[in-house]
């Protein structure tokens, strides 16, 4: 955690679209009355959605009058949460796991492609594509190292497959999310040690396996 | 109650006192830093950490309540060890901690002196550091006026930010960040917008948030502290008035649970460099139409000469907002010597009046009263402009639950939610004919209902008050009726009978053209008088009042003098003198005793001592000093209830009189509260 | 060894399907109106007695908590939360649960929330989980359409579910700072007592648990106390997921039973240590939180609450983080560090200042760039935090520390000989991103 401001450039407003107006309403009604407060995390994660993935001051202060609630109380959630990002991220924003499950299958060669593809950690690259950020614990340490870009995290990386990986997005191929040596999900690789009566070793095979997904 | 054994001492406490307040019950001495029995309870400082036998590890005695405390395996009394190694270890961990961040610069801090944390190091700190990082740096940042911060030295305790939220409740002030790099800032360092904004920084336990105005200006052991009473509005806070020399340095809150707390607002706190600027110092008498400097003799005689030249039935006499009630006496035994019966106390105009009872113009309730208030109706007043410190009582019986709130006149942010029933005498008669919250106020075992000057100086003011008075109802042992005054001198004009005579004229009669030939003009500074009569302003400020005077008598203000004030309860209070008053400028007693002489009227007191004897032989009340004689209610001819809007008698909060007005800071505070000032940091 | 038919997380890997369909052929949602007609007073006593204990760190006994919840109140609703807020560095097991099981969750809630007289359950997920997030939120739709859950339901229990999340701040996982968040305030533990039970979320009977708890909860039921609490020794009783991660051939997440022997849920799952057993530097059993164990200690412990804590660690979620013989252990430690100073909420003085220093102190050491004093003083710094703070985030800080020092200040006095020993430029590289 380091000192957290927001942005020296700021758009003149703010306005969520209809669409995520609606969805804000909905998830207000999830809370009791009087309890909007409530909504406050989903809502400036919607408006960070809906601005490419940063956090202006107006929508701070629009969440804060759709909730009822002074913007200091509002401004306080979006610099203690980390997610929020107060400055702009780029196209692709990387989260790097670094911590140590990620730090001991590798995440220092992850982030040192980071560091010579990207440059600086908060900085976004020159063609706007990318901007990185070390991160704590994503909980995906049986599939480390790993890192979160945007909504989707990459699993099983090393510093050629990630390399690779950057390459796609930035060429604007097609990825595949999760796995990026094939696992399905965190089972050991190889073959299952469990649950083969139900899905064989493979995985694909059992008789519960659902054919339906690849 | 409920027994607690304290370092082997039992004793016999409330069940829901805290740890910490057993123990200080017990005689055992509590650090803290967040701990603030008028805040809600943080925790967070880790610094009162006691031993509960039988709880796994030590527990902050700020949050554990007596009640909380399981009982010995043998049924025995709970038991807290204050001075255990492990308590000592406790303790001694967090000062470290609080310590390695924090800068060493006590030399050049202004709460040197005066320091919790300073004072506690002392107590519970080692002499040399084992922290070989850098230590923190933290941007300083701007929050206004009247508190400069240097956050480097900020521990995190919160008592800022939970002051500005539960008892300002303009919830100015957050947390931004996490963790270590957590910092205490407005909203992007935009000033407070709080009335009482400057309390933050007393509540603050180090040096991080401190008094703008008095920075690096003194140290606090060179300072003489005298107890007051504060007069920038009718609620009469206990005050300490803090003097170096003759110069006042700053004004601090005093306790006085019944008033206010230990709150003070901002005008109160930071009026200080107002009572230097502007200031009167010498007698003035007009000549060729410019005041000129005069001794105090020559100034006599003018006076004289016009006095003996007219007759009593053309002289009258003015008591402004701040007259304490000595002066007002003297000024009245004076006019009495003189046989006149012109003089008024209510230069505003308001038709509260003696003889209504003094039951029809004190806040009956009593402040401390509101908490008890199951329903509170506001009629004419914005209290957080006329009385922010009342006004943050009434917030703080609004958070405990359980009161509705009225609302009759203008709509403002008063802190809490109300219910807006109208803006003026229109509602007020639908409430009188019981309909809508008249019978909320009917149902209500202690209703309040709170009527301010603004409904009151209006042509149907006596009406407004019968209305009120009626609203409030009457029930066993409780008057609800509370008239919430914004001058200081108001309440002991009106018990000194500090109004018109048999025949004589009002404020408003007095100050028409060619209705008087003498005017005294004893610190009136809110009223117009026109030209015609010959005015003798006895003042302490350049002000309105002195600029239309044809001479002009500098007198004290209420830090340099030694008077009696009544609150807007109706409570006696004695403020003390603090320091003299500049140059040739005399106490108001004393000036009217010298004058009375001169005009042939003389007074019968030579001293301040036999003035009071004279006053408590006539008014024994104020002789009964922190207490509030109560009164009948009897208005006669109140009148009807005319139409239109009430407006609040407070348009500028921190502007309402000549030495706030002669305040450079209240100026600023002034121009930010309108907006005028660009925000920007410092 | 577990078998299949005693595994309670059938879609542990996602290759069924989550769905309800799949859910369902698995055997969830499963007379759950049966269950409830059994009366709270049942459901509570049969979790107390299968032993289960709290899966989210830590191993409160889940039916005793159950039933400290106050009888219900019109005024003051009973709320469930489940604490979905996995970021214990290593734990990555609610997140299979979620994404490929949700309806075990759901089902658990109902019946939770049941037993508990509550109407009302939120399910507090990281921020960071988005895909599992619209997973789980599917899974309830679906819930909602098929009629299991809802005001009107087909189980007899009036009861709603809702998904909420946070937005990446560790210290959320903390009940009482998780039910800050979700009133939509800082994540800031509260002070306790009153605990949650009395007064939790908006002031309310509230009872948080984790995610694995409450999904286990179903399947305990149906199959009965008697068969959870016959795995696993006494006291630690039933079937638990292990995150394996670091230093083994193939991290996974496994559904074991409790107790096992640590060689043996290597061996039999995790492809062996890499490089061979004499390779095993270090484990880190429980999640970060937990001191590590050197390699000799825990070879043969059995994997469960009493068995870790007497080697001076713990079970914590179950995230077993291995180190092998290649890992710089102090960095490893100091990485840890940086979380916690990094997560650390800022509100307690202790953790606010000592989590900084201990992590200062730590990355000078990785180097040697520190004095052997100062070991003593790191120690002493660390139980100056200990038991000092509000919340356990604290203890959580001081422990790994702690653990390093009692199992490797040999390490340590090495680097800094070493460091004495040689010339060096007076420059240091921070560790991680400030």
């Amino acid at each position: 955690m380091s000192v957290r401001r927001l942005a020296e450039e700021q758009p003149a407003s703010f306005e969520f679209t209809p669409e995520n107006l609606a969805w804000v309403n909905k998830q207000i009604a999830k809370y009791p009355e009087g309890r909007q407060a409530s909504a406050v995390i989903p809502l400036l994660w919607q408006a960070q959605k809906q601005h490419n993935y940063w956090l202006p001051k107006p929508a701070i202060e629009k969440v804060a009058e759709i909730l009822d609630m002074p913007y200091i109380r509002v401004l306080e959630i979006a610099t203690f949460y980390t997610m929020f990002n107060l400055e702009p991220v780029g196209r692709y924003f990387i989260q790097m796991c670094g911590t140590t499950p990620c730090m001991l299958r590798g995440s220092d060669d992850i982030k040192a492609v980071l560091q010579r593809r990207v440059g600086d950690q908060r900085k976004v690259s020159a063609d706007g594509n990318f901007a990185w950020l070390e991160v704590e614990c994503l909980g995906a340490c049986c599939n480390a190292p790993m890192v979160q870009i945007n909504d989707d995290y990459y699993e099983d990386l090393s510093a050629e497959n990630f390399e690779k990986l950057l390459d796609d997005l930035a060429a604007g191929r097609p990825v595949k999310v999760g796995s990026q040596t094939g696992r399905r999900t965190s089972e050991p690789a190889g073959k299952l040690t469990t649950l083969t009566s139900l899905y064989g070793e493979d995985g694909r095979s059992g008789p519960a396996s659902d054919k339906t997904q690849a | 109650m409920t027994k607690i054994i304290v370092d082997g001492k039992e004793v016999d406490v409330p069940a829901e006192y805290t740890l910490l307040q057993a123990c200080e019950e017990a005689g055992a001495e509590i650090p803290r830093f967040c701990f603030h029995e008028r805040l809600s309870i943080a925790g967070n400082c880790r610094m009162c950490l006691v031993e509960l036998k039988g709880a796994p590890k030590p527990v902050a005695s700020c949050a554990w309540a007596v009640k909380d405390c399981r009982p010995g395996p043998n049924g025995e009394p709970p038991s807290v060890v204050t001075k255990s190694p492990t308590v000592k270890k406790a303790r001694n961990g967090v000062m470290e901690f609080l310590l390695i961040n924090h800068p060493l610069d006590c030399p050049i801090c202004d709460q040197g002196g005066e320091c919790d944390l300073q004072d506690q190091a002392m107590a519970f700190g080692v002499d040399n550091s084992r922290y070989a990082e850098n230590k923190r740096a933290v941007e300083d940042k701007y929050i206004g006026p009247l508190v400069r911060t240097s956050m480097n030295r900020c521990i995190h305790c919160t008592r800022c930010v939970r002051f500005t939220a539960e008892v300002a409740g303009t919830a100015d002030m957050g947390a931004i960040g996490r963790g270590e790099d957590m910092e205490i800032t407005t909203y992007l360092e935009t000033a407070m917008a709080s009335e009482l904004q400057g309390n933050v920084a007393d509540l603050c336990p180090v040096g991080a948030l401190l008094p703008k105005p008095y920075a690096f200006k003194a140290r606090p052991w060179e300072l003489g502290k005298t107890e007051s009473i504060d007069v920038m509005d009718a609620l009469g806070s206990a005050i300490r008035v803090d003097v170096r020399g003759r110069e006042v340095m700053r004004i601090l809150p005093r306790v006085n649970e019944a008033v206010n707390e230990e709150w003070i607002s901002d005008k109160t706190r930071q009026v200080v460099d107002g009572l230097k600027r502007q200031r009167l110092d010498r007698p003035y008498i007009r000549k060729d139409g410019r005041l000129v400097p005069a001794t105090w003799s020559e100034a006599f005689a003018a006076i004289a000469t016009r006095v003996k030249a007219t007759t009593p039935a053309r002289i009258g006499a003015l008591a402004g907002d701040l007259a304490s009630v000595e002066d007002m006496f003297a000024l009245k035994s004076l006019m009495a010597n003189l046989g006149s019966s012109n003089l008024d106390c209510r230069q505003d105009g308001t038709k509260l009046d003696p003889s209504f009872g003094r039951g029809s113009y004190i806040f009956n309730p009593t402040v401390a009263g509101l908490e008890e208030a199951d329903a509170i109706l506001i009629v004419g007043s914005n209290p957080r402009k006329e009385s922010p410190v009342l006004n943050a009582r009434i917030l703080k019986r609004w958070r405990m639950g359980g009161v509705e709130i009225g609302l009759v006149g203008e709509r403002a942010d008063l802190t809490y939610s109300y219910q807006y029933l109208g803006a003026g005498a229109e509602t007020l008669a639908e409430l009188s004919a019981g309909k809508g919250f008249a019978e909320v106020l009917a149902k209500a075992q202690r209703p309040v209902v709170i009527v301010g000057q603004g409904a009151l100086l209006r042509a149907d003011g006596a009406a407004v008050l019968a209305a009120c008075a009626k609203l409030a109802g009457s029930r066993d042992g409780w008057n609800g009726l509370a008239v919430l005054h914004t001058a200081a001198a108001r309440v002991g004009g009106l018990d000194l009978g500090f109004v018109p005579g048999q025949g004589g004229m009002d404020a408003w009669a007095m100050t028409r053209p060619g209705a008087l030939d003498v005017l005294f003009n004893l610190g009136a500074d809110e009223l117009e008088i026109a030209p015609g009569a010959f005015v003798v302003y006895q003042g302490t400020h350049g002000d309105r009042g002195a600029h239309r005077a044809d001479v002009i008598l500098p007198g004290a203000t209420y830090t340099e003098k030694s008077g009696l004030y009544v609150n807007t309860e109706g409570r006696v209070q004695y403020a003390e003198r603090a320091n003299f008053a500049p140059g040739d400028a005399r106490e108001d007693w004393a000036i009217l005793r010298a004058l009375s002489e001169v005009v042939g009227a003389k007074l019968g007191f030579d001293s301040l001592a036999d003035l009071r004897k004279a006053l408590y032989a006539t008014y024994p009340h104020f002789a009964r000093v922190d207490a509030i004689q109560g009164g009948a209610i009897n208005i006669a001819n109140a009148g009807a209830l005319g139409t239109g809007a009430f407006t609040s008698a407070v348009d500028d909060f921190y502007l309402t009189n000549p030495i706030a007005r002669a305040s450079a800071v209240m100026a600023e505070c002034s121009a930010l509260a309108k907006g005028r000032l660009q925000q920007a940091a410092e | 060894m577990l078998d299949d038919k005693d595994r309670i997380f059938t879609n542990l890997y996602g290759y069924g399907d989550w769905g309800l369909k799949g859910a369902m052929a698995r055997g969830a949602w499963d007379n759950t109106k049966g269950l409830i007609e059994k009366g709270k007073d049942w459901i509570i006593e049969e979790m107390k007695a299968s032993g289960l204990r709290g899966r989210g760190g830590a191993g409160f006994p889940t039916g005793l908590k159950w039933s400290f919840m106050p009888k219900p109140d019109p005024l003051r609703p009973s709320y469930l939360v489940v604490n979905a807020d996995e970021s214990e560095p290593g734990t990555c097991k609610d997140r299979e649960i979620m994404r490929n099981d949700p309806h075990l969750l759901i089902e658990g809630c109902m019946i939770a929330s049941f037993a508990m007289g509550a109407h009302a359950c939120y399910v507090y997920l990281r921020g960071e989980y988005i895909l599992e997030r619209e997973r789980l939120q599917a899974a309830v739709d679906q819930a909602y359409e098929a009629g299991l859950v809802g005001k009107n339901n087909k189980n007899g229990w009036p009861f709603d579910i809702y998904v909420h999340h946070g937005a990446g701040a560790y210290i959320c996982g903390e009940e009482t700072a998780l039910l800050e968040s979700l009133e939509g305030k800082k994540g800031m533990p509260r002070l306790k007592p009153p605990f949650p039970a009395n007064m939790g979320l908006y002031g309310c009977p509230t009872t948080v648990n984790n995610v694995e708890s409450i999904a286990v909860a179903p399947t305990i039921l149906r199959r009965g106390a008697a068969w959870f609490s016959s795995f696993g020794a006494k006291n630690n009783a039933g079937t638990k997921l292990f995150c394996v991660s670091g230093h083994v051939n193939t991290p996974c997440n496994v559904e074991e039973a409790m107790s096992l022997p640590f060689r043996e849920l290597i061996d039999r799952h995790c492809g062996g240590i890499r490089g061979g057993w004499d390779n095993l530097l270090a484990v880190i059993p429980g999640g970060s939180s937990v001191p590590c164990v050197p390699a000799h200690e825990i070879i043969d412990a059995a994997m469960d609450f009493d068995t870790l804590r007497g080697l001076k660690s713990g079970l914590g979620t179950a995230a077993v983080i291995v180190l092998d013989k290649s890992t710089d252990i102090v960095r490893a430690i100091t990485r840890i560090s940086y979380f916690y100073k990094h997560e650390s909420c800022g509100q307690c003085t202790p953790c606010r200042e000592g989590t900084g220093w201990m992590w200062r102190v730590l990355t000078r050491m990785c180097e040697g760039r520190a004095q052997k004093r100062e070991i003593d003083m790191l120690l002493e710094v660390s139980t100056q935090i200990e038991g000092h703070t509000i919340c356990a985030l604290g203890d959580a800080a001081a422990w790994p520390v702690q653990g390093l020092i009692r199992h490797f200040r040999h390490e340590i006095e090495k680097r800094i000989d070493d460091y004495s020993a040689n010339p060096h430029s007076d420059t240091v590289a921070p560790l991680a991103a400030e």
